[in-house]
Order: structure tokens, then sequence, then C-alpha cells
């Protein structure tokens, strides 16, 4: 990837791990997949508890039916597929029988964003968080590293109530180590500065930290806000950084409408109103790696500076 | 058995109360559906008044059978049921489609004790069906899952991809029943999109199908025994054959009766027509 850190597991694979312990610790844990359970890493699950895992063939819409009448009859029900198949198959299905009556069903969606890469955009999920975010009573999550995604998918898991988390494909830098409180729904500021805020989510967090790294080499001191929780938002944490450093850029690896950015300007804009700017993607990107994917559409540390700079112009 | 378990000749005549009360509900409320409602009404009486095991005071058990009307639209049917077997005072099935009410247009579960779906966006039924049959098994539950479908509905792919799931999955705690009265919103279903041969479509994708005149309350009880003993190992569809609007001869069979309520003056004559009462 293109951030400098240095880089940890996937955030997918976590989850399989977060599976597996979960079947270990819970009975009334039943996971689906639809024919995606090697590339989801469900298939780890599979592997321990056959008779709790069904692979529902590819039936996205089934699968969140039957997700939803599982939950009904008592099962914490984690349903997996690449989160461009599942929220946008799935959509009306998670619509009617999961938000509404507000099942306890945890959708994961692996394979977010552009960077899956070389599989296209068929493949590429960049709208996901503006389906699941219409989705009203549902939690929405994307993980930065392996570590907040153990942290998280674990705090998902024990709270009643549907989910959706994004997970990625690619290797995501090491942000947190096993003594960091990774709590949902809490922005984690990751580094602290009074200039301005960049506020990002995902591969996107290593990005910004990136960005604040060459902006202090020009005397300018950003904080970084790792926002892993879209809802619920928090945001006292936004207003705080909006209020104390008066400018702020949001970067996310999705479609700057109805995502992270939208979100984040609604609260800012509700609290304490400041110069913003958004880095995010404005179509469907293509075939490649994915480090030529986040140059070629922008999602790179240059991009953060450059409207970091529009940002604190702004303010002055 | 349900708490008030009648025999088949008492559900002949609650079938009637049934009825009158579909056309009072959808008379007083101005809107709704009254053709798929009176189509399904033998079934949803048999149901309720002799093969649901569940007891309206424990909605929520967890040994309960579980019914999801996934062609929502005809909840009409399922309230009068409902309301006769004991779930809510027969009073307030005038508050249907109002506002504040418990009983919406469309299911919502959640909001009235009893319905375990929300449903109106066809072809979801079957599915959440499936997930209730499925945790049934895990579970060596005991209970049954009936889930009613509308022939129009099965369209819907969704349907058939939980129709392979059931069977893949053996799933014979599972009894679907399509209320084929051949006519869906826009006109008959063999005009809009042929799903014959039903019988054999159900047959092929692994189901133990059964087919009978639905509104021939003999035959719904005779497919209902046979369906809640079956022991084939699949599982069961019921294709119930049945009339639009029946039991209201200026409706039966009428594509114009499938959303459209009855005005005060042709409730009247609906309500003459049905009889059933003292």
């Amino acid at each position: 990837m293109s951030s400098t850190r240095a880089l940890g597991r996937a955030t997918r694979d976590a989850f399989g791990d977060v599976l597996v312990k979960l079947g270990a610790e819970r009975g009334d844990v039943v996971v689906l997949d639809a024919d995606l359970a090697k590339s989801t890493r469900s298939g780890k699950f599979q592997a321990k508890y056959p008779e709790r895992f069904f692979d529902m063939g590819i039936c996205e819409a089934n699968m969140c039916g039957v997700a939803a009448g599982l939950a009904a009859s008592g099962k914490t029900v984690f349903i997996a597929s690449f989160s461009s198949f599942l929220l946008c198959k799935g959509f009306d299905q998670l619509r009617m029988a999961v938000a509404y009556p507000g099942e306890n069903v945890k959708i994961i969606g692996t394979h977010g964003g552009i960077t899956l890469g070389e599989d296209g955009a068929s493949q590429m999920s960049i709208e996901d968080f503006a389906l699941a975010l219409s989705l009203p009573g549902v939690v929405v999550c994307h993980p930065a590293d392996d570590e907040s995604a153990k942290q998280l998918l674990t705090q998902i898991a024990a709270q009643q109530g549907p989910a959706y988390v994004r997970l990625g494909r690619e290797k995501a830098p090491t942000l947190y180590s096993a003594n960091d409180k990774v709590e949902l729904g809490r922005a984690q500021v990751l580094r602290d500065g009074g200039d301005l805020t960049l506020v990002a989510n995902g591969l996107m967090v290593g990005l910004a930290l990136d960005a604040a790294e060459q902006m202090a080499a020009t005397g300018v001191e950003a904080r970084v806000i790792d926002v892993h929780t879209l809802r619920p938002l928090d945001s006292a944490t936004l207003a705080a950084a909006a209020r104390e450093t008066g400018a702020m850029v949001v970067v996310e690896e999705h479609l700057k409408v109805a995502g992270l950015g939208s979100v984040v300007a609604q609260a800012v804009v509700e609290s304490h109103p400041v110069p913003m700017r958004f880095v995010g993607l404005e179509g469907y990107a293509e075939s490649g790696s994915p480090a030529a994917l986040l140059a070629k559409y922008g999602l790179t540390a240059e991009k953060i500076v450059a409207a970091a700079k529009e940002v604190l112009a702004a303010k002055r | 058995m349900s708490m008030n378990a009648l025999s088949q000749a008492e559900c002949v005549a609650k079938c009637r109360v049934i009825r009158r009360h579909i056309i009072e509900m959808l008379a007083e409320a101005g809107s709704g559906h009254p053709g798929g409602s009176l189509s399904a009404a033998e079934v949803v009486t048999a149901l309720y008044f002799h093969f649901l095991r569940q007891d309206p005071a424990q909605p929520e058990a967890a040994d309960r059978d579980r019914f999801i009307l996934s062609k929502g639209h005809a909840v009409p049917v399922q309230y009068a049921a409902m309301a006769e077997a004991g779930y809510f005072e027969v009073s307030e099935l005038s508050t249907l489609r109002r506002i504040d009410a418990r009983l919406q247009g469309h299911p919502v579960k959640g909001t009235l004790p009893g319905i375990e779906a929300s449903t109106g966006a066809l072809g979801q039924g079957l599915s959440i069906a499936c997930g209730h049959a499925l945790a049934g098994k895990m579970d060596a539950a005991g209970y049954k899952v009936f889930c009613m479908m509308g022939d129009g509905e099965i369209d819907e792919g969704q349907v058939w991809e939980a129709a392979l799931f059931a069977a893949h999955q053996k799933l014979s705690n599972l009894i679907a029943i399509v209320d084929a009265n051949g006519i869906q919103l826009d006109g008959r279903v063999e005009d809009i999109l042929g799903l014959e041969p039903l019988v054999d479509k159900w047959a092929a994708f692994g189901w133990s199908v059964i087919e009978i005149d639905g509104n021939d309350m003999g035959q719904v009880f005779d497919a209902l025994e046979r369906a809640v003993a079956n022991t084939s190992g699949q599982p069961v569809c019921i294709i119930s054959r049945t009339v639009k609007g029946k039991g209201v001869s200026f409706m039966e069979n009428g594509v114009e009766w499938h959303g459209v309520a009855p005005t005060a003056e042709e409730a009247e004559r609906a309500l003459a027509e049905i009889g059933g009462v003292a």
C-alpha cells in the first residue's frame, strides 16, 4: 500500500480469527457466506464449526432473509460476502428483513473500496457506506487495521442488533497494539495537532498519518482521527476537533457523496462549522494494482496535503 | 394444536366471519387489497383455528409454530384471524391503516405481537421462513414454519433462491403455501409472466408438492394434515388453487379488485352475500 507504515494483516483475516474465537465461546453464533468463504475468511469458522456454517450458494438476497429468520429464532448471525455484492444485491432484504425489525444480524462486507485491485470495478464497493447508512438503526463500522478490527468485531458480536462492517482485502498498516483500547462509537485521535484535523477510516488512516508527517516538516501540526464507526458517530470528538483546530479534511475510500465525509460534515455543521475539504472517489474505478489505483484516483498523502492547504487558506 | 382448535365444520363457519371482517375493515379503511385477502381465507382460517400451535398470550414462545404472510398485502385476512383467535380485540380491526394503529397496511414485525416478519416488499417471506426452519432444525425444536405466498409474488427471483436452499437443507419442518388465485395487480398471472406448470416447478426444485382447491375447507384440512405429518425429508409446498375475491360474486376473478376497497354500498352487498351472521 502507499502508506509508509509497516504492514500488518488484512482486516478480513482478523474477521476469520474473531469468528473462530466466537465459535468456541458461544453456541448461538451462526455464519453464512455466499460462495466466497475462502476470500472473506468465514471459511476459517466453517472448518472449525461446520454444523453452524452454511454456504448459501451465490444467493445474497436469500442469505440476508435466512439470516433474519435465524436471528428471529435466537441466533447471532454473521453474513459475509464481498461488500459490493452483499449490500447491492441484498439491499432490500437488509432493509425489510434485517434493519426494519432490528434483527441481530452482523453484515460483513470484505474487499471494500478500490484496493481489491485487479478484479476491477464490478467487484469494488464504493457505495457501501451510503447504502448501510441509509438503513436506520444499523451500526456502520470500518476498521483500519488488524487489532482494531478484532476489537470492534468482538464488540459488535457482543451487542444486540444489526451492524455493517466493511473489511479490506489488502494488508493494512499497523496502527494499534493490543494495549490500545478501541471502542465502537468512539473516534480515536491517533495524532494530536492544533492547526487542522484530518478525519479518515480504513486504509485512509495510514495515508492521513503520512500526510500529517509531511506537513509537520513544514511546521503545520495536523490532528488525525480514525472514525472507524460511522454510526453511532462520535460527534463530540469531531466537534472538539473542529473547535480546537478550525479546519478539517475528510478522507475516504468511498464515493464522496453519502459516506464518511457527509456524516462528519453534518456533525461539524451542527456543532462548530469550519472550512472543510473532502478527499474521496468521484466514480467507478478500474483494474490495476491497489497502489496504482490509489494514485490514479487521488487517494494519496499528496492529495490530502493539497486539500489541507486549501482549508488552511480558507481558515485565515 | 391451537388453543382455539376448531373442527373442519366450525372452520367453515369461522371462515365466513373472517370474510365479513375483511370487507368491513377495508370499507372502513377506504383502501387495501380485498381480492387476495378473500382468496386466502380458507387456508388462513384453517391455520389459525386448527393447525398452528400458538398461544396468543405467549406470542414469542420459543416452540410456537411460525406463520409468515409473505404476500403482505393480504394482511386483512391475517388480522381478522388473529383478532378472532384472541391476539387482540375484534374492535381494533377498525383501526386498519390509520395513523398510530398497530394494524399497519402491510405486516410489521414488532408493532403487533404475533406478526413474525415485516413483509410487503414481495418475495422475501420464504427466505425468512427458511431461517426459522433452519434454526428449528439446528435446535431440534419441534415447531413448524408456514409461509404463504401469492402466485404473482413468486415472479421474484429470491423465492427460487429460497426454494433451492430449503430443499438443499432438507427443511422438512417448512410448509410453503402458494395462494394461486391466478391474478396479480396488472392482470392475469399467465398473461403477465407465465408460471405454469407450477406443480412441476416446485417438484423440480426438490419440494414435496400438494395441489388443492384452496377454497374447499376439506381439501385444505387434508393438505395441511399431510404437510404437518410430512416425513419425506423434503419441504412441502401446497399449491392452493383459489379464486381471487372468493365469496363476493362481483369481486370474484376480477383483476380490478386486487387493490381497491369496497364502498359502503358495495360492502353491504358483499356482506349480504357472505352471510354467516346470526
